[in-house]
């Protein structure tokens, strides 16, 4: 983070010099080139002229405004913001790899292929599961791939269920996505201990459930023990079960989610498998199921056939694509190199220690911000902030800056839904003790900073490159570029 | 312009004035800053059907979106131009320049059952939390 | 393993927590799902073992001199792009949730938004999306938003995958209605428009298309208004230095691939969805938008914004579900974008019309080989080939090329066909190469 002072915010296009150039494109068969007038744009598009040393050291100069994990605790919550090993990107790079095209011959793909091939069984051993896509390009992009693989299977059975049902706690993706795929939601409202009512869920249930979504553990970081129950209700109406894999950080190695009876779950690359989330994607995902539901998966799979790894177009029963080409590949290569990295046993150390440093945290603040569950969490806590703070008139949101002074970014805050003023804290396997220590220390410096001076909370960030912005301006008149 | 007092209310927070069979329909003074600043509004066009208790337009703040539902089933005959370019309008006046959309109803009855003033005060009183 | 814990670190912590053990945290699971057994290797890689791994997997993969296109397109990445999308502060930072903190993001977003809307011509753009494929869907789904209507017609030459994306998105109701403009020496038969059109949400065409023709758009925003129709338009970003914009000839919703902008091909992705529209249409934008506005001092600030339509938010009610967006692969076309500026972005596409013409030039005078279409081409065109093209494909690779994609399965009217693609990345001598390879393959 650089000073304040030192701030230049012009835009590249406010730096550029008519006549500039960076890169040029000298290339002699350009001028093999014709083309009618008429076909040709007639204004130069509005880019910015610059040399490439102004180029780096604009973005260069961006990129030193922002908190990353790299440089920052970032106890995003649901987001799983763990250290991104070097490693994994210098196989992504890998020429064999990044040069390949998506329609290169099979004969051409075989490193990839096998590459995919392996990833995919490891990932259904992992998590007791039989068959897996990998073609989804995020946690959304996966559910919408679920669900519509279980549609193709209640079609096939001539079976017309319309609903979803969706705990009130579920990430609004949930929701979201049963509404662009037709389904009518149902929302059920939690038990006070965030779980789910199984009386209430079995009220719900009948002929016309499709599927029950739930993230296990759920997001209060709480797991759901009647989760067999749970899935037996759901089989006996006919229904399947989703599993909102958002929160597996908390299982891994440690639970086979298909021994809990699930029929289908998605996975978050750049959550679990360690993947960088590059300000907000490339994400990948995959949909892990059950041999039933497997025919419907999208295609192209990759098979085995002989010593040779070929892509697999299904029996006609497939969904179809929901992405172009394969999914997010280059994802894949990473999220593998990152398998190879572990052991069944060191997966299960990972959910240990994730699980250890969440109750961890939650263990240090509970004096001064309340959790929200009274029992142990697993992954991840939801604190709240406290009597104290409320009887100043600050909100999460005012303790969300204060961490932003003091060198931490912000938990997930008013996530989940049902909890009034959460603050959502994921520490993630990957930090220390020490870490935890430090912001634990912010934490309580900030509660004090509250009760003594709650103006300057409410003033806060004071130390970053912009104070509070007017979000109510920029939603009113939308300036969306230059 | 009507005040508070003269209107009805729903339980999902419109107020209705009712002047013979048109209806003019808002957002209620709870509902405005229980909402925050407005930031967008999307009216039904002129012409259109409504149903009674079913959504028609929606109110947008910096980080909710609230469904505004029809009292009464009729005809929207005209809508607030002024918010849609300045929906701020909502917040500084509800009643007056904010109110959004004028409805020509099926059967001005239906008002009937909707709450008076006293009536949702006591309303909001028993869901606050 | 990346665990930093010690077993003295773990005994401590679990001490501080006053839990007796690790079990007792983990009560809450039914212990006989506990620790299952795992038929997965015992023993974990090293970094050295798990790279010679990789090398070796990555080595199984040839690299032919390639002259596939088809949407992926094989071009050289400058070094200053890599760089600039290696600094850590970008890779591994998150959605910017914390504006306050993530000015670099939100200020990389705001200026891609601006560089699609100056390439496309459009008003507005968003954050990015999937890939092309799925910008292209989302753009369909927001003209039977606007307009209610469940027909979708469409050009023959629009990337098949596109289209299957299309149809898998919609796959829930049976009642849309797909038609098909039917095609004319390679392009849109724009004569078939006005009876085609009646009724329909939107016309979705895509220039250049998938055979790599030139579609010529003049009037046909028209044609589809008259119709009560919007027109979406996707085109190849790269194409636009020199070609007419959506902007120009009239487009609704404007997409495209960001592949082309500084991306390796990665076989498939992480790709970049392109998504513009006009400004009456801003709310129906799906995903991340980022707003320039100001912070409590006056000072210039970037914030995500129209927030409310998002899934958080609106959660069934959403415009989309989607959530994320391809910040880094936006940030590389944004780099690229300004390293090469209007001037390097028109020898970019005009370096790519002129290796394409010369290699048509070329293949075209072999014997029984010929130009099936005679219209305008930008990267890529169709070659008439004698005898089968996927045979032809298959023995050039034994020589080391890809001499392209065999047209048949896709475009069996098309008879045997080769798509050839020739970037500003394929030399003279490439060419020269191909010209051999194909030769020797008939």
């Amino acid at each position: 983070m650089i000073c304040v002072s030192s701030i230049d915010n012009r835009l590249s296009i406010e730096r550029s010099e008519p006549g500039r150039r960076g890169l040029k494109i000298k290339n002699p068969l350009r001028g093999k080139a014709c083309l009618k007038p008429e076909l040709r744009r007639k204004d130069r598009p509005k880019l910015p002229e610059l040399s490439e040393f102004d180029v780096i050291r604009h973005f260069t100069r961006l990129s030193r405004l922002n908190f990353s994990v790299d440089t920052h605790f970032y106890p995003l919550g649901s987001c799983t913001m763990k250290y991104n090993p070097r490693f994994n990107e210098e196989a992504a790079a890998l020429e064999g790899f990044a040069n390949l095209h998506p329609l290169a011959h099979d004969d051409c793909s075989q490193g990839t292929l096998e590459l995919l091939h392996d990833l995919g069984s490891r990932l259904n051993e992992l998590l007791g599961l039989d068959a897996i896509t990998l073609q989804p390009a995020a946690g959304a992009h996966s559910e919408f791939t679920g669900l519509l693989t279980a549609k193709a299977y209640f079609e096939s059975r001539k079976e017309e269920r319309s609903e979803i049902i969706v705990p009130d706690s579920a990430h609004g993706t949930n929701p979201a996505t049963a509404s662009m795929m037709g389904f009518s939601t149902v929302n059920l409202a939690s038990r006070p201990d965030g779980r789910l009512d199984l009386e209430n869920l079995k009220k719900h249930l009948g002929p016309k459930t499709a599927v029950l979504m739930m993230t296990v553990p759920n997001t209060l970081g709480i797991f759901e023990t009647q989760i067999e129950e749970i899935c037996r209700a759901a089989h006996e109406a006919g229904a399947l079960v989703y599993m909102d894999g958002a929160n597996l950080n908390a299982l891994i190695g440690m639970v086979k989610p298909g021994e809990l009876g699930i029929d289908m779950m998605h996975l978050n690359f750049h959550k679990t498998f360690s993947t960088p989330h590059g300000g907000g994607g490339p994400g990948a995902g995959a949909i892990v199921c059950s041999k039933a539901l497997a025919p419907f998966l999208p295609v192209p799979t990759v098979r085995k056939e002989g010593g040779r790894f070929v892509s697999d177009f299904g029996d006609g029963r497939s969904i179809g694509k929901v992405k172009s080409f394969f999914g997010n590949t280059g994802v894949l290569v990473r999220a593998y190199a990152y398998m190879l990295a572990h052991s069944a046993k060191e997966f299960g150390e990972i959910a240990r220690c994730a699980i250890i440093n969440a109750n961890y945290v939650r263990s240090l603040l509970k004096d001064l911000y309340p959790s929200y569950s009274k029992e142990y969490c697993m992954h991840e806590c939801v604190l709240t902030p406290g009597p104290d703070l409320a009887a100043k008139g600050l909100k999460t949101l005012d303790i969300a800056k204060g961490l932003l002074d003091r060198g931490f970014h912000a938990p997930t805050v008013y996530f989940p839904l049902i909890v009034h003023e959460a603050i959502m804290i994921e520490p993630t396997e990957t930090e220390s003790k020490e870490t935890l220590d430090a912001f634990a220390a912010a934490m309580k410096e900030i509660h004090a900073l509250g009760v003594s001076d709650p103006q300057a909370l409410k003033d806060s960030p004071h130390t970053m490159p912009v104070k509070r912005l007017d979000e109510v301006q920029a939603a009113r008149q939308p300036n969306l570029r230059w | 312009m009507p005040k508070a007092e003269e209107v009805k209310y729903t339980k999902t927070h419109e107020w209705l004035h009712l002047a013979g069979n048109e209806g003019t329909v808002g957002l209620s003074e709870h509902a405005q800053k229980e909402m925050g600043d407005i930031v967008f509004v999307e009216l039904p066009k002129p012409g259109r059907k409504l149903e009674k208790d079913k959504p028609c337009a929606v109110v947008e703040s910096v980080k909710s979106a609230f469904d505004i539902y029809s009292p009464l089933n009729g005809e929207v005959v005209a809508v607030n131009e002024a918010v849609s370019g300045d929906p701020a309008l909502i917040n500084q006046s509800p009643l007056e320049g904010g109110w959004l959309f004028k409805v020509k109803a099926d059967n001005p009855a239906e008002a009937g059952a909707l709450m008076d003033f006293a009536a949702y005060g006591d309303f909001l009183k028993q869901n606050a939390h | 393993m990346y665990v930093p814990h010690t077993e003295k670190d773990k005994e401590e912590m679990l001490k501080a927590i006053g839990a007796s053990s690790f079990e007792e945290l983990v009560k809450q699971v039914p212990s006989r799902f506990l620790w299952p057994k795992f038929d997965l290797p015992q023993e974990s890689l090293d970094e050295s073992q798990a790279a010679a791994r990789l090398s070796e997997l990555s080595k199984k993969n040839c690299r032919p001199l390639s002259f596939l296109g088809a949407g992926a397109y094989e071009r050289y990445s400058p070094a200053a792009v890599k760089a600039i999308t290696s600094r850590t502060e970008f890779l591994t930072a998150y959605t910017p949730y914390q504006p306050e903190a993530s000015q670099g993001t939100l200020q990389t977003i705001y200026e891609f938004q601006s560089t699609v809307c100056a390439l496309y011509g459009m008003d507005c753009a968003n954050a990015s999306m999937y890939d092309g494929a799925s910008s292209f869907a989302e753009a369909v789904r927001a003209t039977v938003r606007v307009t209610g209507r469940k027909k979708i017609v469409y050009a023959a030459g629009v990337h098949p995958q596109y289209m299957d994306t299309l149809r898998t998105y919609f796959a829930h109701s049976p009642e849309y209605a797909y038609v098909k403009v039917p095609m004319k020496d390679g392009v849109m038969d724009k004569a078939a428009l006005p009876a085609l059109l009646e009724g329909a949400a939107c016309l979705a065409v895509q220039t250049p298309n998938f055979l790599g023709l030139i579609e010529d758009l003049d009037g046909v925003a028209d044609a589809a208004r008259k119709a009560g129709a919007l027109l979406v338009a996707a085109a190849d970003p790269v194409s636009l230095g020199v070609l007419k914009t959506p902007g120009e000839y009239g487009a609704d919703f404007a997409v495209g691939e960001g592949q082309s902008l500084g991306l390796p091909l990665a076989y498939g992705g992480p790709y970049l969805g392109l998504f513009s529209c006009k400004k009456e249409h801003v709310r129906q934008m799906p995903g991340r938008i980022c707003g320039m506005t100001k912070d409590k001092d006056g000072k210039r600030g970037f914030v995500l914004t129209l927030q409310a339509r998002e899934q958080h938010i609106r959660r069934d009610k959403a415009a989309s579900n989607i959530c994320s967006n391809e910040a880094l692969c936006a940030l590389a076309a944004t780099v690229y974008t300004a390293l090469l500026g209007p001037e390097g972005m028109r020898e970019l596409a005009e370096a790519n019309m002129g290796a394409a013409a010369h290699a048509a030039e070329r293949l075209s005078a072999i014997k029984g080989c010929s130009l099936k279409f005679k219209g305008p081409f930008f990267n890529e065109f169709v070659l008439s080939v004698p005898g089968s093209a996927a045979a032809m494909r298959e023995k050039a690779l034994g020589q080391g090329v890809d001499i392209g994609l065999p047209l048949a399965p896709l475009y069996p009217e098309l008879g045997e066909t080769l798509l050839v693609c020739a970037t500003e990345a394929r030399t003279e001598a490439d060419i020269a190469r191909l010209e051999k390879a194909v030769k020797e393959a008939i």
